[in-house]
């Protein structure tokens, strides 16, 4: 379809991306892992996790706290804070940000978090249990919350301009993006948009265990199937993605070379189930929205990134929601999560970053260990092998537990 | 302990709440604000928790809003120390 100004003006473009993944710190060893369909799943190592139901996590190995993080803001901040905090001083590098040059009130943070510090909260319960409330520390009132990645990047960079978080868990890293939109379109000039995650302590993990869809297998190549006949849940993971969203004038006028831009994007909500009757899904019409926003139709899209759950019944439920729109197999869809586990607020954000650089470089990454679609989903799964060619356009997809939905368009800058 | 020293201090601070990127604490920081060193008010909250802690003494809020230097703090600490 053709494009007008009037529709590509007010679409933001991603200059810089930022990467904290369990198979590969920094863009290019993430990249090259997802290609080369490396899995960052294995053993929990973070604590002993032995008598807990699940024992394997995507972990981000070789991160050294103390290599990226200055002690005064290490010790105020769960782990979680630092793999965000990473991730975007990565991303302001690649976009070639200087933000000391910049109007402190034009640069925006808005990013996604689905549990907070928890690894860092249960620290200070354990001193509150074991020595008394004089020896929990102070930084627990700042470290545990839902804005704190938010906030000490605006701190660190003294970005001054509206900030945010937004906790609608899976669905987050899409959910951030589009409000990134919304600041540029009312006058920020720079927004550090994205999110990370990262729970695998203890308590973290017993709060993920409630929903009842985490994968209890030991087997780091079968333990998170989505779509197959064998899907048996998710394996949970930590990190994620930052990126750079600028409106398409200020980037071209530093001369910047945008990965893609967004355009299109929808959040729907799903009602809460009835007794006796089968769960209803509003994914599709995220979708339908998302396309019709981007003035696109379903022909015009190149690849599907799943939001891939794993648990059977949702897996039906989301490639209903993709045959319905594209028609049974007749769209790639991938699910690179697969090799990381599922991130949270982290997730659809890796996932914006993941199709960006399929964009890039005009290849499909694959979804690894999936063997048989269980009946049902009838999709084209990309499966083992990355599939070349181009990719203009990507739909990215992210269900968040207790109903959300959200569908993003990315397409070529 | 019967004495507490700058020395004392500085492991203090570096202990629980970092050292920010900018500071030399080996330096000369006696007499220059925990403001100024880049320490805020939660900071020297902790500060004061971890001293309470090691030395068993107890130090009341509004003595911790007069020790604005690291070198305030060893002298307030020491007044306590030697009437305790």
């Amino acid at each position: 379809m053709t494009h007008t100004t009037d529709h590509t003006t007010d679409r933001p473009v991603i200059t810089g991306i930022g990467i904290t993944a369990p198979n590969g710190l920094g863009t290019h060893a993430y990249w090259q892992a997802t290609l080369d369909g490396k899995s960052g799943i294995g053993p929990i190592t973070r604590f002993d996790a032995e008598r807990y139901p699940v024992r394997l996590a995507g972990e981000v190995t070789g991160f050294d706290d103390t290599e990226h993080i200055p002690s005064r803001i290490a010790v105020q901040t769960d782990h979680w804070s630092h793999l965000g905090l990473t991730a975007a001083d990565m991303a302001l590098t690649d976009a070639g940000i200087d933000p000391t040059t910049l109007p402190e009130y034009e640069m925006a943070v808005v990013t996604a978090s689905s549990s907070g510090g928890t690894e860092f909260g249960q620290r200070e319960i354990e001193k509150l249990w074991a020595q008394g409330p004089q020896y929990v520390g102070v930084y627990q009132s700042i470290a545990w919350f839902y804005a704190a990645t938010t906030g000490q990047i605006s701190i660190r960079h003294g970005m001054r301009g509206p900030c945010g978080v937004i906790c609608t868990e899976q669905a987050g890293g899409l959910d951030v993006t589009a409000h990134a939109r919304r600041l540029l379109n009312n006058g920020a000039r720079v927004v550090v948009t994205g999110g990370t995650d990262a729970s695998l302590c203890p308590y973290g993990l017993v709060a993920q265990l409630s929903t009842g869809h985490l994968s209890t297998r030991d087997d780091p190549e079968h333990a998170y199937l989505p779509f197959d006949t064998d899907a048996c849940g998710y394996i949970p993971g930590e990190g994620g993605a930052m990126l750079i969203a600028e409106t398409p004038a200020t980037a071209h006028a530093r001369g910047a070379r945008p990965y893609g831009a967004l355009a299109g994007y929808a959040a729907t909500f799903d009602p809460r189930p009835r007794p006796g009757e089968p769960p209803l899904s509003n994914l599709r019409r995220a979708i339908t929205t998302a396309l019709h926003q981007a003035h696109l139709t379903p022909a015009d899209i190149d690849v599907v990134f799943a939001d891939a759950l794993g648990v059977p019944a949702h897996d039906r439920q989301e490639a209903h929601a993709i045959t319905t729109v594209f028609g049974p197999c007749a769209v790639p869809v991938t699910a690179p999560k697969t090799m990381t586990g599922r991130l949270y607020a982290g997730g659809a954000a890796l996932d914006l970053a993941t199709a960006l650089l399929a964009i890039r470089d005009g290849v499909i990454p694959p979804t690894t260990g999936v063997r048989a679609l269980a009946p049902g989903c009838d999709i084209d799964l990309v499966r083992n092998t990355p599939r070349d060619g181009p990719v203009r356009n990507a739909l990215i997809l992210a269900r968040g537990h207790g109903g959300f939905n959200a569908a993003c368009v990315l397409t070529t800058p | 302990m019967t004495h507490f020293d700058l020395d004392d201090m500085r492991r203090i601070m570096s202990g629980c709440a970092g050292v920010p990127e900018t500071v030399d604490l080996a330096g000369d920081i006696g007499h220059t604000t925990f403001v100024d060193l880049g320490y805020d008010s939660l900071a020297v909250l902790e500060m004061t928790a971890r001293i309470q802690q090691e030395l068993g003494i107890r130090i009341p809020d509004d003595a911790v809003d007069d020790m604005k230097t690291p070198q305030a703090a060893v002298d307030y600490v020491n007044r306590r120390l030697t009437t305790a």
